[in-house]
């Protein structure tokens, strides 16, 4: 292997699968390869089988069946403590009896390393986390958020290559934690670490992320970077877990590679980028964003189809409108548009027409 | 800033202070009398015989009360003064009186404590008492020869004044001279310095061993999955549920000199039949039984800290290095120390004051200080030397709490 291969392949799953019971399969068949240095989030709803994953490349669960491989080697059969990979838990797992200082000194001990060198290093993990004023305290005498930074401290002060957090930010507030996402991530960028993370915020994914995967049901269902996967969604799984969507069912009327039309229940034809199906006839549920919605004419490219909606509700969010519509029978069809100067002002039970450019518009399958 | 601030008032305009304090004391009054009936109850059957039995240690009156004139010639008397013709004379006159009042018996055996033997002598004398003419001494010895015993004098002497500090001196092996001067009993009859020894060696080792093998079972416990902990517990309580007498009897069954686990030995060849082990009936039977019966004391305490403790401790010493051993030993163990601690007290005092299972299997070799206790309050009837017994127990085990409090902290114990 050259030196790039395994760069670019830092962490590997190679058709790995865990049963818990013999029964059912928690994770079916993964595959994925993390690059070195990348930040890769798992993102799913609860019981996709993100912390299995993990636990499983940390060493405290088994593969069923596949192989994990860190740097090119197959760490299938190495115990835990010799893999070298920092952790950051959910609930952060300081050790209670421990003060600050010997938290972080711990993996140094069990490394055989000198006291001066030690407490050295702890001092300089604590000032990168600005945590210097806090050494000798207990955890139970920090705040959240401070216990947070500590666990940050401790899973980077012995200079792993690979850290993994398990929902790390989940306990805290709203405003501490997109704090701390700025802070993790530039953390990332300043040791040039590979950090693997699991979240089950969307927001969190894509602030933070190089790549995403998309878990649910055991199964990876996409694993692309934040914009790829906010714009371009593969399947209508994807399409509605991440960010807010509009959804249409309907037919296929005419398909082609890259355009197809798609006639709704009312009969109203609609364009769409066909994403996943593969030819006239097959039933489809197309996904739209709500702020890549237009209703006026101008905006849209010529021939473009576009569709009759009921105004039944606009709401003022301060920087959009927030538009719901009755379109094609369903009642929960939202478009944003922009607050900006000379913005038309709709109000509700004016009917309007309302369109988009094809390739916002996808054509998945039905879920 | 004004006034305002300088005398905080209700709305009313009630000063804030008196307001808070009345509202306080309404609340602190309720909570009271909840409690009164308990305390009532704790005070009643609790801290009243606690304070009995220390007083009881101190002041023995049975023969002061029934032997007032010997009394007085005591206090006009000084140790080691002849005992003479006055002396016998106020012997003749309290024999007397104990007739008349039925007292030579419990006179007589307040003396038994010290010289044995000595309980006859004052029921058979005090029968013959009102014959008795002067010179006394002649009369008296004509009876029972024995009363020109000094010691019998001495411990008259002693008894006679109701506050004493002998019982205590007879707790601890120790006894007066002739001249009153307190020196050890001679080797031989010290028994209770031994018993308090041993009592203390026996415990210590039931407690280690209820703590080596209650860790496994209660990390067990708050490990496994709920089903399977359920039924390991019901196992666990089941000494609870049996007789005391059921269960320490079978101990009898198994280790016996002719019981189930020598038999086994036998037949296996290991030992041969004039080599069976003697376990029952000696220190290692007491030492089994015990264990067994508080082996739960431990477990419950321990299972309720491990419980609390989530696995993702362990699992971050791991990550950051740490083989199982370290880990176990560096993370997992120091979190377990309140429910040690509690565990360990628990079956500690549990195990200084237990008496029924070392009464049925210990054997001579495997008595406690428990035993001798009972021995005096049932059979020697010397209440004062065992209450005397029992108020060095209690402060033994209250110097041991007080040093467990200044080592581990009680604070840090968690009893479920
Ligand atoms: N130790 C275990 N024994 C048996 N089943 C387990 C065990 N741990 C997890 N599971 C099951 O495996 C599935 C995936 O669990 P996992 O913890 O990986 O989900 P997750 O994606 O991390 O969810 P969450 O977002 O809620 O943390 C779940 O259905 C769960 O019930
Ligand atoms: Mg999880």
């Amino acid at each position: 292997m050259t030196i790039s291969e395994t760069d670019k392949s830092f962490v590997v799953f190679d058709h790995v699968q865990k049963s818990y019971d013999g029964e059912t399969l928690v994770v079916k068949d993964l595959n994925l390869s993390i690059g070195k240095g990348e930040f890769l989030t798992m993102l799913g709803p609860s019981g996709s089988g993100k912390t299995t994953c993990l636990m499983m490349l940390a060493g405290f669960e088994t593969a069923t069946h596949g192989e994990i491989r860190l740097g090119g080697r197959n760490i299938n059969m190495v115990p835990p403590h010799k893999r070298g990979i920092g952790m950051v838990f959910q609930n952060y797992a300081l050790f209670p009896h421990m003060s600050v200082a010997e938290n972080l000194a711990f993996p140094l001990e069990v490394r055989g390393m000198g006291k001066s060198d030690r407490e050295a290093k702890v001092m300089r993990a604590l000032d990168m986390v600005q945590m210097g004023a806090f050494a000798n305290r207990r955890p139970a005498q920090l705040s959240g958020g401070q216990q947070q930074r500590i666990a940050l401290a401790r899973a980077l002060v012995f200079d792993p290559e690979l850290v993994l957090m398990d929902e790390p930010l989940g306990a805290l507030d709203k405003q501490l934690r997109e704090h701390m996402q700025f802070e993790i991530k530039a953390l990332h960028e300043r040791l040039g670490i590979t950090v693997v993370y699991v979240t089950h915020d969307q927001g969190e994914a894509l602030t933070m992320s190089d790549r995403v995967a998309v878990f649910n049901d055991g199964r990876i269902q996409q694993l692309a970077p934040p914009d790829e996967l906010y714009e371009r969604p593969k399947n209508s799984f994807v399409a509605q877990f991440i960010g807010e969507n509009n959804k249409l069912p309907g037919t296929v009327e005419e398909y082609s590679d890259d355009k197809c039309l798609v006639r709704l229940a009312t009969g109203e034809l609609i364009d769409a980028t066909p994403v996943n199906i593969r030819k006239k006839g097959q039933e489809t549920l197309v996904s739209i964003r709500p702020e890549r919605i237009e209703f006026k004419p101008e905006m849209m490219p010529p021939g473009a189809h576009m569709i009759s909606a009921e105004v039944l509700e606009v709401i003022y969010m301060g920087d959009i409108f927030r538009t719901r519509m009755r379109v094609a029978g369903s009642e929960d069809f939202v478009m944003k548009s922009r607050n900006t100067l000379g913005q038309t002002k709709l109000h509700p039970g004016e009917t309007i027409k309302i369109g988009w450019h094809p390739q916002d518009a996808r054509a998945l399958d039905p879920m | 800033m004004t006034d305002a601030t300088a005398q905080l008032t209700t709305a009313d305009g009630k000063p804030l202070k008196a307001a808070l304090a009345a509202s306080l004391a309404r609340s602190r009054r309720r909570a009271f009398l909840l409690v009164a009936p308990l305390f009532l109850f704790v005070l009643i059957t609790f801290v009243v015989p606690i304070g009995q039995m220390l007083m009881q240690s101190v002041y023995n009156d049975t023969f002061s009360t029934a032997a007032p004139a010997l009394g007085k010639w005591f206090d006009e008397h000084p140790p080691g003064s002849e005992i003479d013709e006055s002396a016998y004379a106020a012997l003749a006159s309290d024999l007397k009186l104990m007739k008349e009042q039925k007292t030579s018996g419990s006179a007589g055996t307040r003396i038994n404590y010290d010289i044995s033997g000595s309980r006859s002598m004052f029921t058979g004398t005090a029968r013959k008492a009102d014959k008795f003419e002067p010179p006394y001494k002649e009369a008296i010895l004509s009876v029972e020869k024995k009363w020109d015993n000094p010691n019998i004098w001495r411990a008259m002497r002693s008894a006679s004044s109701p506050l004493t500090i002998d019982f205590y001196l007879a707790a601890l092996d120790m006894t007066r001279d002739d001249a009153g001067n307190i020196v050890s009993v001679p080797e031989g009859q010290a028994v209770y310095k031994m018993l308090f020894g041993r009592t203390m060696m026996l415990s210590l080792a039931i407690t280690v061993i209820c703590m080596f093998v209650a860790f496994p079972i209660a990390h067990l416990l708050a490990t496994l999955p709920l089903a399977k902990s359920n039924l390991l517990m019901i196992l666990v309580l089941l000494p609870f549920w049996t007789s005391l007498l059921v269960r320490t009897t079978s101990w009898m069954v198994l280790l016996q000199s002719q019981g189930v686990l020598n038999d086994l030995l036998v037949w296996l060849g290991i030992i041969g039949d004039d080599g069976r082990i003697q376990m029952m009936y000696n220190r290692t039977g007491t030492l089994v039984a015990m264990t067994h019966i508080l082996l739960p004391f431990m477990v419950l305490p321990l299972y309720s800290v491990m419980r609390t403790i989530p696995p993702a401790y362990v699992r971050a010493a791991r990550s950051l290095g740490a083989n199982s051993f370290v880990a176990f030993y560096r993370v997992y163990l120091p979190q377990t120390l309140p429910g040690i601690g509690a565990g360990a007290l628990l079956v500690f005092i549990l195990a200084v004051g237990y008496y029924i299972t070392p009464a049925l299997v210990g054997g001579a070799d495997g008595q406690l200080i428990s035993n001798l206790i009972a021995f005096h309050m049932q059979k020697s009837l010397n209440w004062s030397l065992a209450a005397a017994l029992a108020a060095l127990l209690l402060a033994g085990i209250l110097a041991l709490y007080w040093l467990y409090d200044r080592i581990v902290g009680i604070d840090n114990m968690k009893l479920g």
